[in-house]
């Protein structure tokens, strides 16, 4: 059953309002953004395993040089973000606070943005070319979730794709770097598209595309190349719409079983950014060494959608911006999910679409009082998987994990947030069902197979 | 100049923003849409009202605060649930009922219906019901006699009964009236349904007027406060339920309009079923609990020994509640048995 909506949008059931925020940077086009002193490039930019350096310290590297190769097919390559020397092969600092392993790169003064072509990979390569060329390119999804894309292209023998949606929904408030990309690179995307579609051999592709974005999607319908079989198709504003799931039961009225992949819905989501990069570097050889982030928040003076160097850590970012005084709180990704930095010294990775800075007072709004549960059923009203986050709540606060997952499906959540945004008692619902998977998957990996 | 931040950066978990909805404004919205009845009550029924209310929430709030003090725990009144309690418990009573009375239901509601289950969230049942259903039977003659709407004098003296001393039966003028509920189970008569939906009727003190009830409701309903689907389906129910007997003879039943407007079904399908801690949560539990409840109170109007029952009818589906949160959950994303069709 398709999920109609008001206006005759298509969208998802459920889901929530927050205030989108995206009016201060939506118009701003893409800036470039400086060298720091110090590039940090951990090696762990990626779900799966880290890639292997490929460089040695004091070792000069060229922009767009690999500096890692990946290990194994659940891994991409990574590449140089600057020109310049490799000071240190050691541990970084990442964004989940635990120190993986990374290179310290010393951008040569004056080093230009000029990039290291390698070899080219032509739209008319044959699949596995295609996908190995995306696996050499480091390409990740940079939605966030920074899965490497090659892995989700490589269609098993049995399973089909009938349709690539590209996911343009950003749908988290203050993001607005794939509608800039949309708008500035849409010749990169469609490219990107070519390649997709061939790779999956898919019958059509559809570019989702939020309504609070009609500017980017009449700009992609009017530049449609007419040899490919690509659509755009405007969405109902609302959050979590750009998850794959509530893409796929937006656009094709379809449900990825529960445990399962959105192939076995005959359909694969690749962010719009993603695509852009796939069809930008591929006809290069090159490897993703920038990404579009938007750095925003009420605490940062220059707000805007810039292309920083992967490793460019938080501290010179900020700096570079400017930020209010009152700095209380940065988190990387939309406010929804994305996670708060622990430290200034954390570097951007692929995976980074936003900084936002929330000054003190912006972050003492989220310190609420926390009521007892009124069983107002907000959560479940809001949970786009159909869950009953009030009971998944009272189970996890008697820690019955195994019946949270046995019963009630606590690992179909993935963690958007909703409920927490909604809940008017201000308990941390989400939080604790992350603690709560997080200790189910050590039982069922603890427990004898 | 620009520079980077100096001072500590607090590390929270996402989401890093909230709807802003937050238990006390929901509760203080209740309070706002109660307040047109609660004028109502005033205008219709005079000083008797305003002292039947204000007392009602005075009780509850000081066995609030005494609960809470006796558990350990701080204030909980600034939450607001433990005036809305009250608020409700006094609108359900009849004007005139002596205020010792009105106390004694107060701390009952609050104290067993609520604070011994463990406060705010823990309560099976509506307390401002448990605390009526306690009056009802410790009280069953002052719980049945009516002052008149409208009286003349309403704001010029008391009811004799109002301030009758504690432990002492209650005196009553010569006037009293009864509710059309009553008029139509001992003597068969009808009252217009237009005065019973504007309040020209005598009844307890905020359940009369139907209009501004149901502009109250509608007022939560806008702000996502209130399930419209409970009232929704207790009016459908009763219409549909009352309207088939009343087919059969009007002495059966009486018409469906006059079971709507009459008695406390507008304040209770309004503001009493749709207690958030003590009604379901997911949107087919609340239809059901609704019909139940829809249906319950015509059969208990229609065949029981009272005139009302849509207090005992909310107080089933109070019990009925966890099991209809559990028969009736959603259905998970990615559970359809043809998954991927």
């Amino acid at each position: 059953m398709r999920a109609g909506g008001l206006l005759g949008l298509k969208t998802f059931r459920h889901g929530v309002h927050p205030p989108e925020a995206k009016d201060e940077t939506r118009d701003l086009p893409i800036r470039r953004f400086p060298f720091a002193p110090l590039l940090v490039v951990p090696l762990v930019q990626h779900l799966g395993r880290p890639s292997l350096p490929v460089v040695r310290e004091g070792e000069e590297v060229l922009r767009g040089q690999p500096i890692a190769r990946p290990d194994g097919f659940v891994s991409v390559a990574m590449h140089a973000p600057a020109t310049g020397v490799v000071r240190r092969i050691a541990l970084t600092p990442s964004i989940s606070g635990r120190m993986v392993p990374g290179v310290y790169l010393e951008p040569r003064p004056g080093s230009t943005q000029e990039v290291m072509d390698g070899t080219p990979c032509p739209p008319d390569a044959s699949p596995e070319e295609i996908v190995t060329a995306i696996q050499e390119a480091g390409v990740v999804g940079l939605g966030g979730a920074a899965f490497p894309t090659h892995v989700k292209l490589a269609i098993p023998e049995d399973r089909r794709c009938d349709t690539l949606l590209l996911n343009g929904a950003e749908c988290e408030p203050y993001l607005t770097t794939d509608h800039r990309v949309m708008l500035e690179q849409r010749d990169d995307v469609f490219t990107g598209i070519r390649y997709l579609l061939r790779v999956t051999g898919a019958e059509r592709a559809i570019v989702a595309v939020e309504a609070n974005k009609r500017d980017a999607a009449e700009h992609l319908e009017k530049g449609l190349p007419a040899d490919l079989p690509v659509s755009v198709e405007v969405l109902r504003v609302k959050y979590p719409q750009g998850a794959e799931k509530m893409l796929i039961s937006a656009l094709l009225g379809r449900e990825v079983p529960s445990g399962g992949l959105p192939l076995d819905a005959g359909a694969l989501c690749v962010n719009v950014a993603t695509a852009a990069e796939i069809g930008r570097l591929l006809p290069h050889g090159r490897g993703i060494q920038e990404r579009v982030i938007t750095v925003t928040g009420p605490a940062v003076r220059d707000r805007g959608n810039y292309r920083i160097p992967i490793g460019t850590p938080l501290r010179f970012l900020l700096d570079h911006v400017g930020t209010a005084d009152d700095v209380g709180r940065v988190f990387l990704g939309g406010p929804m999910m994305g996670a708060a930095a622990p430290s200034l010294d954390v570097p951007i990775t692929k995976g980074t679409s936003g900084v936002v800075a929330f000054t003190d007072a912006e972050a003492e709004r989220t310190h609420r009082h926390v009521y007892p549960c009124i069983r107002c059923g907000y959560c479940v009203d809001a949970c786009p998987m159909f869950l009953n986050p009030q009971q998944l709540g009272q189970l996890a606060a008697g820690q019955e994990y195994g019946a949270m997952a046995d019963e009630h499906h606590l690992m179909d959540c993935f963690e958007c947030g909703s409920c927490s945004f909604v809940c008017p008692s201000h308990i941390p619902l989400v939080q604790r069902f992350r603690v709560a998977k997080a200790a189910v998957r050590k039982a069922a990996a603890k427990a004898p197979a | 100049m620009s520079h980077a931040p100096t001072g500590t950066l607090e590390i929270r978990t996402s989401p890093h923003v909230l709807s802003g909805y937050s238990v006390d404004t929901i509760m203080f919205n209740v309070v706002l849409a109660l307040l047109p009845a609660s004028a109502f009550a005033v205008w219709a029924f005079g000083w008797t009202a305003l002292l039947t209310l204000a007392t009602a929430v005075a009780a509850c709030l000081a066995t609030e605060r005494v609960a809470g003090r006796l558990s350990g725990g701080g204030s909980t009144l600034a939450d607001g649930s433990a005036a809305i309690a009250g608020l409700l418990y006094g609108l359900t009573l009849p004007p005139g009922l002596p205020l010792w009375m009105v106390a004694v239901g107060g701390v009952f509601g609050l104290g067993v219906g609520k604070a011994l289950f463990g406060g705010l969230g823990m309560n099976p049942f509506n307390p401002a019901l448990v605390g009526r259903a306690f009056v009802q039977a410790a009280f069953p003659v002052p719980m049945t006699t009516w002052v008149p709407a409208f009286a003349p004098e309403r704001f010029a003296a008391l009811p004799p009964s109002t301030l009758t001393p504690p432990f002492t039966a209650p005196v009553y003028d010569a006037v009293t009236g009864a509710t059309p509920l009553a008029l139509w189970k001992f003597e068969r008569v009808t009252v217009s349904a237009s005065d019973a939906a504007m309040g020209f009727i005598a009844g307890s003190t905020g359940e009369t007027c139907a209009v501004l009830i149901l502009l109250g409701g509608a007022y939560l309903v806008a702000r996502n406060m209130m399930s419209w689907r409970i009232p929704v389906a207790i009016f459908a129910s009763v219409a549909l339920l009352s309207g088939a007997l009343h087919a059969l003879g009007p002495d059966v039943c009486p018409p469906p309009l006059f079971m709507l407007f009459s008695g406390g079904l507008a304040l209770g399908a309004v503001f009493m079923a749709t207690d958030m801690v003590s009604s379901p949560m997911t949107g087919r539990a609340c239809v059901a609990y609704g019909v139940v409840i829809g249906v319950l109170t015509v059969v208990i109007r229609v065949w029981g020994g009272l005139p009302e029952g849509v207090m005992y009818a909310i107080l089933f589906g109070n019990a009925l509640t966890p099991h209809l949160d559990r028969w009736l959950q959603p259905r998970v994303y990615g559970t359809r048995a043809e998954a991927g069709s």
